[in-house]
């Protein structure tokens, strides 16, 4: 960890190293914050601390988490981001990052979303595990996950960098809760252990139309084995997954924009589908 | 608890022993509020279980549009369900046991685990479900003829009665319980259809609204319990001699026969 990513820019300036200290972090949670209450757009942290490291982006997510617990939210689960190999290689990296998924982030399939509420979202389709037994270590597989997953379901996840023109390194995105904003989830949950997850088929239309086409493999080859990795990456810190948990294993397609007024349909094969409708902004 | 709600407390009790309605609440005290109404429920509930009764569950009221439209409310309410309310599939309710009764058909929840608010989610509550099953709840009020606002049904544990549940409990594992359909006959005529996104959207939802709802009064759904999500149609008036069914597809059915 440590070297830090800077995608299609360029620093003009050679800019000394900073330790990231108390008061720094609790600045930069307050940026993050604000902007996304605000719902406007910031310029990327690592413009001002190119070092930040994957360590210190992740313990300033923490702080963000437990600024939104101060505001009365609960923390329900946990997304994981850049499950595809296109998506890995393009950040430069090998491995996946995480970020919390908390109450007010749920939204329903039956109330339609305001575009107010977003700076530039993008509609994930997501297979959602809900996890049945606490899971903790770091030498868990995806058979320890499936075991323990009580259900699984379809689900959309809606991402919303607070970066401009959704541009950041990698560092900047987990500061960033992994551009966590909201998510939808199915109504019919199955149990994991009679599908081949890898195999499931997945179908994006927007308005009608198709947009995307894919299936379970694209995350990381298996859904579970990308829920497994999280465990294991929360398990180097001594954390783990909690009985009840959401988990959104990932994208299965590339993201896609929507607009006011738009509908987006996402249909799998055995896990039914899950929608979401925007609402034009008044 | 001040005087005047025990008082209120004391006239819905013995108007449901005595199977006597009485005036609406909110012509008699204009000024009751909703939080009063619910603690005049609170308070009839206490006095039942000091007499023995016990609480089995909870039911969710005023879940549709159209019925909250009717009443001039954006939000549900709730009401305790007791154990002398059980019916059993298929059997007889005499209608001298109530006043101007009417049924509801819901997708009853069996809770496996506690839930307890604030911050639940209707994801919370599915993955505390035990069982789904079939259920008719027969709504009655102790207010004359029915002329309810919000505040009259609440204190009027939300106008339940009695509740019949199928014989048949099911697993929500691959249950869609917002397309789970509904059909409701009276002796034998199709009368009403509906689905499960008829209670405030899905089932769990309206369960995730009330755990939320009564931890304000510092109540916990418990693992046991029946909960009753909200109707999936209008309210049917019945008479002497029906015979009502409704019909939940996968989930099975449940009957009642009004004698």
């Amino acid at each position: 960890m440590g070297k830090n990513q800077s995608f299609g820019h360029v620093l003009k300036m050679e800019v000394l190293r900073m330790p990231l200290t108390k008061g720094i972090d609790n600045k930069i949670v307050d940026y993050l914050y604000s902007a996304e209450k605000e719902r406007r757009e910031v310029e990327k942290i690592s413009d001002q601390y190119p070092d930040l490291n994957l360590e210190e982006a992740y313990r300033i997510q923490e702080k963000l988490i437990q600024k939104r617990e101060e505001d009365g939210c609960r923390r329900i689960g946990l997304k994981i981001g850049l499950t595809s190999k296109a998506k890995q290689e393009m950040m430069g990296v090998h491995e996946a990052i995480y970020g919390y998924l908390t109450d007010d982030m749920l939204a329903l399939e039956w109330e339609p979303i305001n575009f107010q509420e977003w700076i530039h979202p993008k509609a994930e389709p997501e297979i959602a595990f809900m996890i049945g037994e606490d899971l903790l270590g770091t030498n868990v597989t995806a058979e320890d996950v499936i075991r323990e997953t009580k259900y699984v379901a379809p689900a959309i996840e809606i991402i919303d960098s607070r970066y401009v023109n959704f541009k950041f390194t990698l560092a900047d995105v987990i500061a960033d809760n992994c551009s966590s904003s909201k998510f939808v989830v199915g109504s019919k949950w199955v149990s994991p252990k009679t599908l081949n997850l890898e195999d499931i088929g997945m179908v994006m239309s927007k308005n009608g139309e198709i947009a995307q086409t894919s299936s379970g493999a694209a995350v990381l080859g298996h859904p579970a084995e990308s829920v497994a990795w999280l465990v294991n990456k929360l398990g180097e810190a001594g954390k783990g997954i909690k009985k009840g948990d959401i988990i959104l294993s990932g994208a299965i397609s590339e993201a896609i924009s929507f607009a006011p007024n738009d509908n987006i349909l996402v249909q799998f094969d055995e896990l039914g589908s899950v929608s979401f409708s925007c609402k034009s902004s008044n | 608890m001040n005087l005047q709600l025990e008082k209120i407390a004391d006239n819905l009790f013995m108007a449901e022993r005595n199977r006597k309605p009485i005036a609406p609440l909110t012509q008699m005290y204009p000024e009751l509020s909703v939080k009063d109404a619910y603690m005049v429920q609170l308070e009839v509930m206490s006095r039942k279980v000091s007499e023995g009764r016990k609480v089995i569950g909870k039911k969710v009221g005023l879940t549709s549009v159209a019925m909250q439209k009717m009443l001039g409310v954006n939000e549900p309410d709730y009401g305790h369900l007791f154990d002398d309310m059980k019916v059993e599939d298929n059997s007889i309710v005499k209608m001298n046991e109530l006043l101007s009764p009417k049924v509801e058909a819901e997708i009853g929840f069996i809770l496996g685990e506690d839930l307890k608010g604030p911050n639940i989610t209707y994801l919370d509550v599915m993955m505390a479900t035990e069982y789904v099953v079939p259920t008719l709840e027969i709504i009655d009020s102790r207010i004359e003829d029915w002329k309810i606002q919000l505040v009259d049904t609440v204190a009027d544990n939300g106008s339940s009665a009695k509740v019949v549940t199928g014989s048949q409990l099911t697993k929500i594992e691959g249950i869609d319980l917002r397309t789970v359909g509904m059909v409701l006959y009276k002796n034998g005529e199709m009368v009403a259809t509906g689905a499960g996104a008829a209670a405030l959207g899905h089932p769990a939802h309206a369960i995730a609204w009330l755990a939320n709802k009564l931890s304000e009064f510092d109540i916990t759904l418990k693992a046991g319990e029946l909960i009753l999500p909200g109707a999936l149609s209008a309210a049917l008036t019945v008479q002497k001699g029906d015979k009502i069914s409704a019909h939940f597809g996968k989930l099975g059915s449940v009957s009642v026969i009004f004698e």
